[in-house]
């Protein structure tokens, strides 16, 4: 499967912003527009870039058929050697990592045995709506086998690098599983918290690295493997040398996209992250999908959009259900007559200003609870104007009832809604940048 | 065979039976039950979603599936939300959004299940609520109005239930207070035009009590009989010969439903005895505890056995569950998911709807008698693990089991 990105031209990664006719080559985007702090603006064919990434866990499966159909990212498609991507899902391998000898005895990968054969799958180390221990990866230089051919490691180039020995943890239902790269080749990223020493963030620099080369070692040897794409990961935490290092390395090798590791939301804050963010991105290839880990709200989703994130984790839907909570932030930009002048209480201006110190729009007003008594009666669907199952079919009243009565329901239904909200919150994003008007879109959704 | 319609009416009757087929053999009948929001094929399952929600099935789901009626509850919804709510939601139908039909319970049935908390009286049953620890009277009249807020198709009376493993002089006052309550539910209905109101046969195990209250009931011009007092942990050979007894004595041309009953054995006997329409909540809950229903019994999905079973719950069923999921998989989730349940709740309603759709068309088709060899054959690894009882049963009307 080859993860390209073709644009509307049908050439690789060009467009009418690119300064040379040929295709760009990584490591080059060297263009003074990319560089320095604050926001990045990129050139029109550049901007259809957006896609959410479902988060898979806890999304039963609707009626026999996918949810959604036929995303088409932007101005790009996915090219998929089989067939089109239809849709995007990202399981935790938190949650596949105890039931790998089942998979192994399945033959034909998690995908299929999930019932989501039909999507793209993206497979990340750790769930982003679980709070996840610090610490567990490790070196463990001295075990393990000696690196067969130590020239093919571009970090380090002595004899006594090992191969396999490196291991990241990962939690799952039976409790802590330690993966080495023999057994899962997946490049993960050894994330630094925040205020590290320089030593230590170098260090992770290089041990993802070394990781990663191992991956892409092990990814070209493996049959199995020749249908996924690797995705290489830039760590750096909060040190901007070190983040751009990371990313021209990173970029060096020959991966299909790149994670942006340590960003999430509650770890760095907005302003820091806008920036460390667009520093990265200028030393990554233009042709390549960028993901961000663990950062899902809507204003924050937009700043990444801005410093040219392209893929975000889907789990923001999910944490709004399993609060009860249905997702109602405005995003539609061009002014609905049939809603104007008609806005729900809960939507009114007094919540949507209600602005952290840090200029974040606070939880409030991005989302409703709904067991709150006011609701009991309250016949409205969840969002006026939302086209999602829930919405069509269903009152804020019967959501309610379903909440107090702890039925199932509930959650199905909420689910239903919130990632539908999300989706086209992310439609609306795409809509923005293909017609240059993220700012309205920014001043929409904060208010 | 002519159609039949019920009271002599023909438009403008709640409930219109037309009987398109009847066994030769057996009491078994085919029917289309006729009701104001749409028309039931009989013998029918109907699913149970007593708080208004089939445990995390959604209405398209349930309809998707083919289920053109299923059950709420009166008590839990007379609670939760109320019916105040409901009614101003356009009914229960408009509240959970379900087109199709509805049969609304009594709230009878949870005095026999929360006996501790209620005291039965004349005047009706007596309840503290659990959720807020009031005092609550459940009168026939109470429980009408609040099934008339509800709105449903088809309603229960309100009846004096005891258990089935009950003597004594309580089972006969039982039936007879039970008939007087038939005849104040049937003047309290507010909605004669629009909702069926149902009788429930009682009279526990003994048969000279049962007689009684169906000479009496049927005296009633009520569009449909229940049998009810069975199924809560009697002989099975008692409880069928009470089945039998009922709907020897029910009238033709109306519909009887047996209540509580789910199990694919008890269904198909229980057709062949006469019965049309049969609820429970077996297949939903045995789906919480990971079991799949099959042909051929069950599968406990929680089991190590399946970890690396690839085929689907039923290679053969076509349920969205079966079309797209494994049993592998299935085990998988059901670690660390509460959508592995659903899944299986969609199968196993599915599989329940299939037997019953499978069950009508054999006794259209003449052919009924073979299908229940087949079905026995099918479900049990032998002949001489057939249960005694359902042998009995199917012999008493004419099929064998040989």
């Amino acid at each position: 499967m080859h993860l390209g990105l073709r644009n509307e031209a049908g050439a690789a990664g060009t467009g009418p912003g690119d300064t040379a006719g040929g295709p760009r080559r990584t490591g080059q985007v060297g263009d003074a527009r990319y560089g320095g702090a604050g926001i990045c603006r990129w050139p029109p064919c550049e901007r259809f870039r957006s896609i959410l990434v479902r988060h898979v866990r806890r999304f039963p499966r609707f009626g026999g058929g996918s949810l959604f159909t036929g995303v088409v990212w932007g101005g790009y498609q996915l090219e998929v050697a089989f067939k089109p991507a239809v849709l995007t899902t990202a399981p935790p391998a938190a949650h596949f990592a105890e039931h790998q000898e089942v998979l192994e005895a399945f033959r034909e990968g998690a995908a299929k045995l999930a019932g989501l054969h039909d999507t793209v799958l993206f497979c990340s180390l750790q769930d982003p709506a679980a709070p996840c221990p610090a610490g567990y990866n490790t070196s463990k230089v001295g075990r393990g086998a000696p690196n067969p051919d130590p020239g093919s490691c571009r970090t380090c180039e002595t004899r006594t690098c090992v191969f396999g020995a490196q291991s990241v943890s990962l939690w799952s239902a039976a409790g802590r599983i330690e993966l080495t790269v023999p057994k899962y080749s997946l490049a993960d990223g050894d994330a630094q918290p925040a205020g590290s020493s320089l030593k230590r963030v170098r260090r992770s620099v290089e041990r993802t690295l070394t990781h990663l080369d191992e991956c892409v070692l092990l990814h070209q040897k493996t049959a199995e493997l020749v249908g996924a794409e690797l995705f290489g990961v830039v760590e750096g935490a909060d040190v901007r040398e070190e983040r751009v290092r990371s990313a021209r390395e990173t970029a060096k090798r020959p991966v299909g996209g790149f994670v942006l590791d340590g960003f999430q939301s509650g770890v760095m804050d907005q302003a820091l992250r806008a920036q460390l963010i667009a520093a990265v991105t200028a030393e990554l290839p233009r042709d390549k999908p960028r993901l961000v880990l663990g950062v899902g709200r809507p204003d924050q989703v937009l700043s990444c959009v801005e410093g040219g994130v392209d893929l975000f984790e889907g789990f923001f839907p999910f944490v709004a259900t399993e609060r009860g909570c249905a997702l109602c932030f405005r995003f539609a930009m061009e002014p609905d007559p049939e809603s104007a002048g008609t806005r729900l209480p809960t939507l009114g201006p007094s919540h949507l200003h209600s602005v952290s110190r840090e200029g974040n729009i606070a939880a409030a007003s991005v989302s409703l609870a709904v067991l709150p008594h006011r609701y009991r009666d309250d016949l409205r669907p969840l969002v006026v104007g939302c086209g999602c199952y829930c919405c069509r079919n269903h009152s804020r009243a019967y959501l309610h009832h379903l909440l107090v009565t702890k039925e199932l329901l509930a959650g199905v239904l909420l689910m239903l809604h919130n990632v539908s909200h999300y989706s086209s919150f992310f439609s609306s994003v795409r809509e923005a940048l293909a017609t240059d008007r993220l700012e309205t879109l920014k001043s929409v959704v904060l208010g | 065979k002519a159609a039949v319609p019920s009271r002599g009416a023909i438009a403008g009757a709640p409930l219109v039976l037309r009987i398109l087929a009847e066994c030769p053999v057996s009491k078994a009948r085919a029917c289309d039950m006729t009701l104001p929001h749409c028309t039931v094929n009989t013998p029918v399952f109907m699913p149970v979603g007593t708080q208004g929600t089939m445990k995390g099935v959604t209405a398209e789901q349930l309809e998707n599936l083919g289920c053109q009626i299923c059950l709420g509850n009166t008590y839990h919804l007379g609670m939760r939300p109320g019916p105040e709510l409901i009614e101003k939601a356009k009914g229960l139908h408009g509240f959970m959004n379900w087109r199709r039909s509805l049969l609304t319970d009594s709230g009878g049935f949870q005095m026999v299940s929360l006996v501790e908390l209620s005291q039965v009286t004349e005047e009706g049953v007596k309840f503290r609520s659990p959720y807020d620890n009031k005092e609550i009277l459940l009168s026939p009249e109470q429980s009408i109005a609040i099934q008339n807020s509800l709105g449903s198709d088809i309603m229960m009376q309100l009846d004096d239930v005891v258990s089935s493993t009950v003597t004594g002089p309580r089972v006969e006052e039982a039936m007879r207070r039970s008939i007087r309550w038939l005849d104040r539910c049937i003047a309290a209905n507010r909605n004669p035009e629009s909702q069926n109101l149902f009788a429930i046969i009682q009279g526990g195990l003994n048969s000279e009590l049962r007689h009684i209250c169906l000479e009496e009931m049927t005296k009633r011009d009520v569009p449909g009989f229940a049998i009810g007092g069975l199924s809560g942990g009697e002989e099975k050979d008692d409880f069928w010969k009470m089945v039998t007894l009922s709907t020897d004595h029910l009238p033709r041309e109306k519909p009887r439903y047996l209540m509580g009953v789910g199990y694919a054995v008890d269904l198909v006997v229980c057709v062949a005895l006469g019965c049309d329409m049969f609820d429970c909540v077996f297949p939903t809950r045995t789906a919480r505890f990971g079991s799949a229903l099959v042909p051929w019994g069950s599968l406990q999905l929680k089991h190590k056995q399946y970890a690396k079973d690839f085929q689907p719950i039923d290679p053969e069923c076509t349920c969205p569950t079966c079309r797209r999921h494994s049993r592998a998989y299935l085990h998988a989730l059901l670690k660390c998911d509460t959508a592995a349940l659903h899944h299986i709740t969609i199968h196993n309603i599915s599989y329940q709807l299939s037997l019953m759709q499978s069950v009508r068309q054999s006794i259209i088709d003449g052919c009924f008698p073979q299908f229940v060899r087949a079905f026995m054959d099918r479900m049990f690894p032998s002949r001489e693990q057939y249960p005694r009882w359902a042998v009995d049963a199917l012999a008493s009307v004419g099929i064998t089991l040989n």
